[in-house]
């Protein structure tokens, strides 16, 4: 074999691993990387306007498509634009690779121009990360990079890659196995484990299914919707969990936690086994850590034994791959003698549509102003429930978990730990870019927009056509209604001056749309839908409407406000 | 106070291993009391010795954490199991007239060893466990303690008697 250059093995790495795209911004130290894409027509690379735009687009495209999303940027002020984006990646555990340029090893240390440690610096948010100092080692740390980002708990890693190493030439040797002896994910589940939690299931009375994102990280929606069937348990789940169970499924309880549905969060205050899968008890689920499920006996599954026992204490704890518990489970349940389910759960699924009934998610309706969670209501009837949803953070991201009913996992990406404002914009680019002729809408704030609103022009020159709905309510919504409702209304830099987003998408050559009125709306999203092109659509909301139910900070989760 | 737990952890003996474990106590909150790191006969794995405080269910997350990082191979919580930890201090401690003769007993009393000696100070090596380092120093302390350096505790599981 002769002889290669660091970027022609990075990027015959990148076509081992099976990279079609990448998202990336060039500088001084890759441009050898970049002389050497032009040899490869294979992979494409979509260049951004801001370097954290790459790394959301690189989270959106991993999550629809079930593969592990690629950026590459240069050194300093790349490498640091892109710490928000790995960040909330390893927040959420999705598997990106973010390869970042550094200055020669020689000049490691020196304060060199355009240099940082970003190695240093993102250690604590990404699952793993490497300054590859030998061209011996690329192939190697690149292959293992991307089995570490896409195994186990999958998340962000980083590869940092000094100048010189790009350019230093070895005969490679490109690993077809990886072996670390000190990384080996449980996938599958103690047998015995699964046993005993299945007793503790069929002897309860008011089960709950409380899942997460690791139901969508590990393909488990089947087993999932099979085994709450066959059971007749209801269902709830987080933020990272929406469409890994259909939203319109009888069993379906809504989203539960801070604004969780009124149902949910009651069913998580009576139930006596809580059944929880693929998700990790965060602050914004569990409320008042010491009244939550107060008379549950738990049953946690997690691929991530850190997450077990972390904030909850749990009665049976298995480590492993959601979807292989969930198929022992079914597996399991099979041998047992036959049970009218329907019967003997009816009681507790009546308590559960009562509660449903009694508080509906609802909002009041106006004549006159559109209410965002109108236009939200649009959007799901208006792309029948099949379109890519990706959000900003705050009250668009609740009223779109709230309004929008995901029938299938993969099709709602949100920051869903971090909470980045400015994620779903470079998102949606992902998302497009990995399903072409799909729907992608964005549902956005006014506010959030703006964080990564540059990228508008990335989407016209890729003919990427994304949809913005901006949910306008010329504010920061979400804190400025918790000034209303904490701090007696004193909306301290919350009221915020936009552009002209009609006028800004026409500048950027997409297509602007406003609604003022509510019967505005809906010829406004057609015209959208119908038009091939990146659109924005101006929703001039109400401007002091709530997310509703509220549980407040510190309180129990069936203290909720309720309008 | 909270339980004090010796935790023993194998690691890869790469750049960077040791700032990946103490940010992960520093980033999650979780205390350190001693920490010792030196290579293993195996020049790729060192072996970091950590005392933390904290209940139980701080103790099981700072295992699971440890256990995430790629780069540790193994850990255990050695206050789960048989042991012996040692702790050696250097301390240099005021020596004239009559204390001369007492800060020898003590010397003697409880096995330690001059490693230098001044016309005014004695300077000690004092090895054994946390408590007997305790108490040397809490009876040096009359004296007047100079200067004073210490290692961290190291421990190892005793094997098994049968």
């Amino acid at each position: 074999m002769k002889k290669m250059t660091g970027a022609e093995i990075f990027l015959e790495c990148l076509k081992r691993e099976e990279v079609k795209h990448i998202f990336g911004y060039p500088g001084g130290v890759v441009l050898d990387i970049y002389d050497e894409l032009t040899r490869h027509p294979e992979i494409r690379h979509i260049l951004v306007r801001h370097e954290q735009a790459a790394a959301h687009a690189a989270d959106g495209y991993a999550r629809a498509s079930d593969k592990v999303g690629v950026a590459l940027v240069t050194s300093g002020p790349g490498a640091t634009n892109t710490v928000t984006g790995i960040a909330s990646a390893y927040m959420d555990s999705i598997p990106i690779v973010v390869f970042t340029g550094q200055v020669p090893t020689a000049l490691i240390g020196n304060d060199a121009f355009q240099e940082v440690d970003i190695v240093g610096i993102t250690r604590p948010c990404t699952k793993h990360n490497y300054l590859v100092k030998d061209v011996s080692q690329l192939a190697y740390t690149i292959h293992e990079a991307f089995h570490i980002a896409r195994s186990g708990r999958p998340g962000p890693v980083l590869v940092d890659l000094p100048k010189d190493v790009i350019q230093a030439r070895t005969v490679p040797e490109f690993p077809k196995e990886i072996k670390i002896k000190s990384y080996n994910p449980t996938y599958h589940a103690n047998p015995r484990q699964v046993k005993r939690a299945l007793e503790m299931i069929l002897s309860a009375k008011k089960p709950v299914l409380y899942t997460g994102g690791g139901i969508i990280m590990s393909n488990a929606s089947e087993q999932l919707k099979q085994f709450a069937e066959a059971l007749q348990i209801p269902v709830t789940s987080t933020l990272m969990g929406l469409g890994g169970f259909p939203g319109d499924h009888p069993l379906w309880m809504g989203m539960l936690g801070m604004h969780g549905t009124y149902c949910a969060n009651m069913s998580i205050s009576e139930t006596d086994v809580l059944i929880a899968v693929g998700a990790r008890f965060d602050d914004r689920i569990t409320g008042k850590l010491s009244e939550f499920a107060p008379h549950a006996k738990i049953i946690h599954i997690d691929i991530d034994p850190s997450s077990i026992s972390k904030n909850v204490v749990v009665d049976i704890p298995i480590v492993g791959d959601c979807r292989d518990a969930l198929h022992q489970l079914n597996d399991l349940l099979k041998e047992k003698p036959p049970k009218d389910w329907a019967a003997a759960r009816a009681q507790w699924l009546d308590t559960i549509k009562d509660w449903e009934k009694k508080h509906p998610l609802t909002y009041t309706w106006s004549d006159t102003v559109i209410k965002p969670q109108y236009v939200v209501e649009k959007l799901w009837e208006l792309t029948k429930g099949e379109a890519y949803i990706t959000t900003e953070v705050g009250q668009n991201q609740m009223w779109a978990a709230q309004f929008y009913k995901f029938k299938r996992p993969r099709q709602l990406m949100t920051s869903g730990g971090l909470g980045v404002m400015g994620y779903g914009f470079p998102a949606a680019m992902g998302v497009q870019m990995a399903k072409p002729g799909a729907t992608v809408i964005d549902i956005a704030g006014d506010g959030s927009i703006q964080m990564n609103i540059q990228e508008l022009i990335t989407v016209v020159e890729y003919d990427l056509p994304v949809k913005i709905a901006i949910l306008n309510n010329s504010f920061l919504g979400m804190v400025r209604q918790w000034q209303q409702l904490f701090y007696e209304k004193r909306y301290s830099a919350t009221p915020m001056t936009a552009p002209d987003f009609v006028k800004l998408a026409d500048a950027y050559g997409a297509v602007g749309l406003r609604a003022t009125k509510p019967e505005e709306v809906e010829p406004v999203i057609r015209q959208a839908l119908e038009t091939p092109k990146p659109v924005i659509m101006d929703f001039r909301v109400e401007p002091e409407e709530c997310v509703m139910p509220m549980v407040p900070a510190g309180k129990a989760m069936h203290e909720m406000l309720l309008a | 106070m909270e339980p004090r737990h010796t935790i023993s952890v194998w690691v890869d003996n790469t750049p960077g291993v040791l700032s990946r474990v103490t940010g992960l106590f520093s980033g999650r909150g979780f205390n350190i009391e001693s920490l010792c790191v030196a290579e293993t006969l195996d020049p790729a794995v060192s072996r970091i010795t950590i005392v933390s405080t904290g209940d139980e269910q701080i103790t099981e997350q700072i295992i699971k954490q440890l256990h995430k990082l790629i780069n540790v191979i193994k850990v255990v919580d050695l206050s789960e199991v048989e042991h012996v930890e040692r702790e050696m201090v250097l301390v240099t401690v005021k020596a004239e007239d009559k204390s001369r003769a007492e800060v020898l007993r003590i010397t003697d009393i409880f096995r330690c060893r001059v490693v230098d000696v001044s016309p005014h100070t004695y300077t000690l090596e004092i090895t054994g466990n946390h408590e007997k380092i305790g108490a040397v120093l809490s009876l040096l302390k009359n004296h007047g303690i100079l200067d004073e350096v210490r290692t961290g505790t190291l421990a190892i599981q005793r094997p098994k008697k049968d």
